[in-house]
């Protein structure tokens, strides 16, 4: 197999972690946030996947693995953090939580 | 054939990622990033990443989406009842400077991977390989290369358990 979809993957990838930081840039709830967020992460996966294709060594293809361990510790303890703040804030809008914690 | 199925993967991803920006309804947000991470995995298999893609669904389709969609239904207990419907809707904010941020870095992203030139640079770096399964491989690989950063992420994972379970109980603090 050759390699010659690498350029649409790398498009594909730039593409998708553009749209994952406007998510995380425009959006207001948290959950949509973390939506963002797991959309740029796969979005650099995507990335190794497609480098490391022919790869003997499988070098990238286990980076992304690890990547993918840490994604989901990271939306696991976020969700924690995100019921807890919904516990004491009763929202889970960023704005109200920012104005709520100044007063 | 194989190019038509790659572009309409490639097209079924960046749509349904444009629905989740676009979508002001959580949930039909979270349901078309379930159509994103499936998109995502057969890309994976059409890269030679099997096992990887079966992790991807594993981890993301059966793990990551259900915990949001359970943090979606958990914190809007009281729902919405100024419609008269029960959607639940996100705002929205700093819509121009977003759109702005986002334009941009994919400008830069394109901008230099039009420059790299990295379909040479990959293509000169390993010698055409068959696709063959990946498992074993990746088994070796973890029990031996790897073996460090394995039991590193089994520690991160342990601590993750405890730390969600500690900061999601009711205790008052």
């Amino acid at each position: 197999m050759d390699n010659s979809f690498l350029s649409y993957y790398l498009l594909t990838s730039a593409l998708l972690f553009s749209i994952g930081l406007a998510v995380v840039v425009t959006k207001r709830n948290v959950i949509v946030v973390l939506m963002g967020i797991e959309l740029m992460l796969n979005a650099v996966n995507l990335n190794l996947v497609a480098f490391s294709k022919n790869d003997p060594e499988f070098q990238g293809q286990m980076f992304a693995l690890f990547i993918i361990v840490v994604a989901v510790c990271e939306a696991v303890v976020a969700l924690a953090i995100v019921l807890k703040a919904h516990e004491h804030f009763q929202t889970i809008n960023l704005d109200e939580i920012s104005s709520n914690s100044e007063k | 054939m194989i190019q038509a199925v790659f572009i309409a993967f490639i097209l079924l991803i960046v749509i349904s990622a444009g629905i989740v920006l676009w979508s002001k309804n959580v949930l039909y947000s979270a349901f078309s990033l379930l159509l994103t991470f499936l998109g995502i995995a057969a890309l994976y298999v059409l890269a030679g990443a099997d096992f990887l893609a079966i992790t991807q669904l594993l981890v993301y389709v059966g793990g990551i989406l259900v915990l949001l969609i359970f943090g979606v239904m958990l914190t809007n207990k009281r729902g919405n009842k100024e419609n008269g419907k029960n959607d639940i809707l996100s705002s929205n904010t700093n819509r121009f400077i977003g759109f702005i941020v986002a334009i941009s870095i994919f400008g830069l992203l394109f901008y230099a991977f039009a420059r790299a030139n990295f379909v040479d640079i990959q293509a000169g770096l390993f010698e055409q390989a068959d696709l063959l399964p990946s498992t074993q491989s990746i088994g070796i690989l973890l029990m031996t290369d790897f073996v460090l950063p394995f039991e590193v992420s089994g520690i991160l994972l342990m601590a993750t358990l405890i730390g969600a379970a500690y900061l999601s109980s009711k205790s008052k603090v």
